[in-house]
């Protein structure tokens, strides 16, 4: 009924906005991290440029430089008319929810975390299917048996990254060792890449020699001291296999890109929809990176049972564990 | 016992790499305490230090041109500290809390105009960076000589030319301090400044001198972060790492060699807070990481609170000099 509802109300805004969809100007807000952090803000930053290039139309943004800022920067997009308002970053969440309820008529957008209200697209990714496929590849590529993983802030999604790269690294090798470090519990440990390398060489010297990181601009020290010691390292959100050729396994690639792309086309589109838009590797939402800085890495028996793995995940014949169902990793 | 000592000197080397910014800081703090100038500023002027390191060393491939480039940007920041604190005799506190923020906005506003990186400076090739030293023979040590040869490996060698620098100005200060002329005025000057100018020995150029000293280690401290431990500078990379110092400085009662062990202790806290994340401790069982990362504080309370003997500052810290009231 609601759909309906909601059906009849977008086609009728689309019949009558023809000239007026072509006016929107969609406002990004990148969170602490920045935009060029070389993964998941430029990810989004990547996406926006895409949309600028194909359509013509210009984008507002705004790079936070604390909390507080949060808030009042989407206050503004939504007072300046932008739609629809892309909040990057699951500390986002509060400010949203709270400026989405004041303007009821502006299109909401969030990443990496759930607002549920009638005008916000919660987009969530399957980063656990990703870090399934970046895992089984890991523990193909391990030659002692044991790998790493450094996350940044110790929260329940970067719980779900390390989970599903276990499970996919045991479905390979169930003996396989696998050590886990957080960098921290506050936003600083995603802007330390001191203390992301000295969790790295501590767990290359228990042994590990691939280690894959879920830690934003603090992974930039894990990778670099993989490549200093002669190990591999793994990177997250963004292509990162370019910083250190040949040094670097393959990149679990969260598609912010596409995914802020489709929330400014959908609302210039009419095709606007509210709710839940989960991606995983059926959408081509995650993805791990295969091109000419890693291609010696990866033989094709790596590559062909990693290809395998995802079609059997994208078929449901293997059920990668969401670490956020249950708080709990069986593995 | 085999596998305590297999990850304990792991975690020495580690913690020696972690100390290290903590040492330089502490030391910087040490000179200008000792003078009489209070400094709230370490943090900024170590993370300006960074980026300038990371910054220079980027355009001259060359990390020597980096670290001078720090520890000159450090020492201006230092001048600003004296200038406000000891030509105009403002207050010390707000110097250095003023100096903290100066440091943390421009290194991001900087960076991101110049290099649009979200204020980070480039990565940088190994060339322009200080890369570890393997001292000769240490192959043949850690495969060889068992604890002691892993030791020499792990713990000795292995480490950045920044770090043996640090070592070397622990006996260095302590000789400066107590064995010098320039040193009996320093602490002269920090506890009693009326008896040094009545020597007719002027208060004010010695704390100028004290507070370069402390720019010029703030300096190689930050350079240390951005350009040996990490190839580049990132956004508020010192993360508190001046504060900690500040702590290590009270804890050691504004000592040379009670600050280096102290760091040592800090620096130790740190690694194995890290190593020891997620593994069950005999007896303990798990510890959370956050007794770690807090350890540090509580101990420099427990000592302020006057657990662990009395923590005495310089007599004249904090306040400014005035000839004559």
């Amino acid at each position: 009924m609601l759909r309906t509802t909601l059906g009849t109300l977008a086609l009728v805004i689309g019949m009558a906005g023809t000239v007026l969809a072509a006016d929107i100007e969609p406002a990004v807000l990148y969170d602490i991290g920045g935009k060029f952090d070389k993964g998941f803000n430029e990810g989004a930053f990547n996406g926006m440029e895409k949309f600028k290039k194909d359509t013509g139309l210009a984008y507002r943004e705004f790079e936070i430089q604390n909390d507080a800022q949060r808030e009042q920067a989407l206050r503004n997009f939504a007072k300046k008319g932008n739609s629809p308002i892309i909040a990057i970053g699951f500390s986002q969440a509060a400010a949203v929810e709270k400026v989405a309820k004041e303007f009821p008529d502006v299109k909401f957008a969030i990443v990496d975390m759930v607002v549920e209200l009638p005008n916000v697209r919660s987009i969530v990714f399957k980063e656990q299917e990703g870090s399934y496929l970046v895992g089984l590849l890991a523990a193909k590529a391990s030659k002692t048996g044991k790998i790493g993983f450094v996350g940044g802030m110790d929260i329940p999604l970067i719980r779900r990254f390390a989970c599903g790269y276990v499970q996919g690294a045991k479905s390979v090798n169930p003996n396989i060792e696998v050590f886990q470090n957080m960098t921290g519990t506050t936003g600083a440990a995603w802007n330390d890449p001191v203390k992301g390398g000295e969790l790295a060489v501590s767990q290359i010297e228990r042994g590990a020699d691939v280690v894959y990181h879920a830690a934003g601009a603090t992974g930039l020290g894990v990778l670099q001291k993989t490549a200093e010691k002669g190990k591999l390292g793994i990177g997250v959100d963004s292509n990162q296999d370019g910083i250190y050729p040949g040094k670097v396994l393959t990149s679990m690639m969260k598609r912010v890109d596409v995914a802020t792309y489709n929330a400014a086309m959908d609302v210039k589109n009419g095709k606007w929809s509210a709710g839940f838009n989960v991606l995983g590797l059926k959408e081509a939402g995650v993805a791990y990176a295969y091109d000419d800085f890693n291609k010696a890495l990866i033989t094709a028996e790596m590559k062909t049972a990693a290809d395998t793995a995802q079609a059997d995940i994208i078929a449901g014949k293997i059920q990668v564990h969401d670490y956020m169902s249950d708080k709990a990793c069986p593995f | 016992m085999d596998t305590v000592f297999d990850s304990l000197i792991p975690v020495l080397g580690s913690s020696v790499r972690l100390s290290i910014p903590l040492l330089f800081a502490c030391f910087a703090g040490l000179f200008s305490e000792r003078a009489g100038i209070v400094d709230i500023g370490l943090e900024g002027k170590m993370l300006a230090g960074a980026f300038a390191a990371g910054a220079i060393a980027h355009h001259a491939g060359n990390p020597w041109a980096g670290l001078l480039a720090a520890m000159g940007i450090a020492m201006l920041l230092s001048l600003v500290h004296g200038f406000a604190s000891i030509t105009h005799r403002g207050n010390q506190i707000v110097s250095g809390v003023a100096i903290n923020f100066l440091a943390a906005g421009l290194t991001a506003l900087l960076g991101q105009a110049w290099y649009g990186e979200g204020g980070r400076t480039p990565q940088l090739p190994n060339t322009a960076r200080f890369l570890e030293i393997t001292w000769p023979g240490a192959e043949t040590a850690r495969a060889s000589y068992g604890e002691i040869g892993n030791f020499y490996a792990n713990v000795i060698s292995g480490h950045s030319i920044l770090v043996y620098a640090a070592f070397l100005m622990v006996p260095l200060t302590w000789w400066v301090l107590y064995r010098t002329r320039f040193g009996l005025r320093l602490r002269a000057v920090g506890e009693n400044p009326h008896a040094v100018d009545t020597a007719g020995i002027s208060v004010g150029r010695l704390r100028y001198l004290a507070v370069l000293v402390a720019g010029v280690l703030c300096g190689i401290g930050g350079s240390y972060l951005a350009i040996a431990q990490s190839g580049g500078f990132v956004k508020d990379m010192t993360a508190g790492k001046g504060f900690i110092a500040l702590a290590a400085l009270v804890f050691a009662k504004w000592r040379p060699f009670s600050a280096m062990a102290t760091c040592l202790l800090f620096g130790f806290l740190d690694a194995a807070g890290s190593r020891l994340q997620g593994t069950p401790l005999p007896f303990i069982g798990q510890v959370p990481v956050q007794v770690f990362q807090a350890l540090p504080y509580v101990l420099t309370v427990i000592l302020l609170a006057g657990f662990i003997g009395k923590a005495i500052p310089p007599k004249a810290a904090g306040v400014p000099y005035t000839k004559d009231r």
